[in-house]
């Protein structure tokens, strides 16, 4: 219950927190997932959040998207009502074309106008009336992305959203990813266990182990980050709270 | 593939004959029948028929025994052409067509009830499950004393035969959706209508077409076993009287074209699913 006793980080500068979790707790099934976390997240901030597999790092994710109903826990937290997720699979639903699901939900007469825009914001202008099947998971995955931007929301869950995809696509999506938060500016959490991946997009690492937060790390590297002479150190560190070592 | 064309257009030498296993590599054993070509699943019953018409022109087959293949077409023909059978084919398809309507939508509106609501589905499913269990045919006594021995009796039972396919189908569809799509719907903050309306019904849809088309199967097998009652026109009245008259070729007409139907109405709704569920092959176009 002291929650001194755990990472507290407090937004920057004045601005009221975008995000705040107090001492939130989940079980399933008697077993503690996530125990006690607190966290605040700055507006705009770009947070990354790793762990292995079974840390909790999903379901704390979950909980901050309202995911979590009738999961035992208790605790306050507090998030923008306007919210996007971008799940691992990309969901498409395969009845809709590429525009109608980026266009999911979205209310308003301008809603096509701002699909196409979306589209072609991730790169696949002209390719509205595709239907999902036709598309790479790739792209299937841009569609995704297009589909969270569109709403313009304040703060964006990603759970590993670039786990099924190939290196090569990979490192495509990080950049696009990179340049569309840059344009949005909304509050991101990336739920990731690609240590690299959170150092080169994210302000601040956080490492989950256990369903507490073990390690909560500036990252003030410049870009591009892998060629920062702390990349390598801060690398070193994050794999080691992990409790891997990378000897290869 | 080209391991098959340069098996096929392979010129054995001198050298390679003498060493035909250890130099070249002998064709892979088939370890799976490849594709029927376009129109092969013809083959067996051409050759049926041409069996048949055979063993008849040489006097294995009396025609009391059953009728030529040849004598059915001509007396199709000229029951066609003096206006019998168009009659009974359309007494027999209204009968069919409207309790498939009726049943379709029957089954329809209970899967989407007992799919949508806990009420429904407490109130209905148990009733289908049942329904399910009891043969049509022994629904035919009730039905008769009810409804009497007319068409409303013939047309209540093929539609109750045709409701449980396409609800057992539609409802497992609509039970069976997909969280992670419920999931997406809840994190854009769709509605329930809105929900329904582009969630489950269209992931219900390939559902309602397997019962659609099982169902249009039924239909036809009810129909044959209800036109054997009571009835003064339609397939069954046809060649129930073609019995009392011993004349096979008719009876063998009627048989054809109750198999014309069943796979016309078959291939009717598969032609509607393919073109309903386009964006499913989408890759192979």
């Amino acid at each position: 219950m002291n929650a001194s006793a755990h990472p507290l980080h407090l937004p920057r500068g004045h601005a009221p927190a975008a995000v705040s979790l107090r001492e939130v707790t989940r079980r399933f099934s008697g077993r503690t997932v996530l125990n006690e976390v607190s966290l605040d997240f700055a507006p705009g901030e770009f947070v990354a959040l790793i762990g292995k597999s079974g840390s909790g790092k999903s379901t704390l994710l979950r909980a901050l998207a309202g995911l979590d109903d009738g999961v035992d826990g208790e605790g306050r937290i507090s998030v923008p009502q306007d919210r996007s997720v971008l799940f691992q699979d990309s969901r498409l639903l395969p009845w809709k074309n590429a525009l109608q699901n980026v266009v999911f939900g979205l209310r308003g007469a301008d809603a096509d106008e701002r699909g196409r825009a979306a589209l072609a914001d991730v790169g696949l202008g002209g390719r509205e009336d595709a239907w999902p099947n036709a598309l790479s998971g790739g792209e299937q995955q841009r569609v995704a992305l297009a589909r969270s931007l569109v709403r313009q929301p304040r703060l964006l869950l990603a759970d590993e959203p670039f786990g099924a995809l190939d290196a090569l696509t990979r490192i495509r999506m990080h950049e696009l990813l990179f340049r569309l938060i840059r344009q949005h500016r909304p509050t991101v959490l990336l739920v990731t266990h690609d240590v690299d991946e959170a150092i080169k997009l994210a302000d601040r690492v956080l490492v989950m182990e256990a369903g507490r937060i073990v390690v909560d790390r500036p990252v003030a590297l410049a870009h591009p980050r892998l060629k920062d002479p702390h990349f390598e150190a801060l690398r070193g560190d994050l794999l080691a709270a992990l409790g891997v070592s990378d000897a290869v | 593939m080209s391991l098959i064309t340069y098996a096929t257009g392979f010129q054995p030498s001198a050298e390679t004959e003498r060493h035909p296993v250890g130099t070249q590599a002998a064709r892979p054993p088939q370890l799976a029948p490849s594709r029927l070509p376009r129109g092969g699943i013809l083959f067996g019953p051409v050759a049926l028929v041409a069996i048949w018409e055979l063993a008849s022109r040489i006097g294995w087959l009396s025609p009391k025994f059953l009728a030529a293949p040849s004598t059915a077409v001509l007396t199709g023909i000229e029951l066609l052409s003096n206006g019998t059978l168009a009659d009974h084919f359309l007494a027999s398809a209204q009968r069919a067509y409207l309790g498939l309507g009726i049943g379709v939508a029957l089954g329809l509106g209970m899967a989407l009830a007992a799919g949508l609501s806990r009420i429904g589905e407490a109130s209905l499913d148990g009733l289908v499950q049942i329904k399910r269990a009891v043969p049509t045919l022994a629904l035919i006594p009730l039905a008769i004393l009810w409804l009497g021995i007319g068409e409303a009796m013939k047309v209540a039972l093929i539609a109750s035969s045709v409701l449980v396919p396409i609800y057992i189908n539609t409802h497992a569809a609509l039970t069976g959706i997909d969280i992670r799509h419920v999931e997406l719907a809840r994190s854009v903050g769709l509605s329930r209508g809105a929900f329904l309306r582009e969630v489950a019904l269209p992931g219900a849809l390939p559902g309602f077409f397997t019962g659609l088309r099982l169902a249009v199967t039924t239909c036809w097998t009810a129909l044959v076993v209800l036109e054997q009652i009571n009835t003064t026109e339609g397939i069954g009245y046809l060649m129930n009287r073609a019995r009392d008259y011993g004349q096979t070729d008719v009876i063998v007409v009627g048989l054809a074209i109750y198999a014309i139907l069943g796979l016309g109405s078959d291939f009717a709704v598969r032609f509607w699913e393919r073109r309903a569920l386009s964006y499913r092959k989408a890759l192979a176009s």
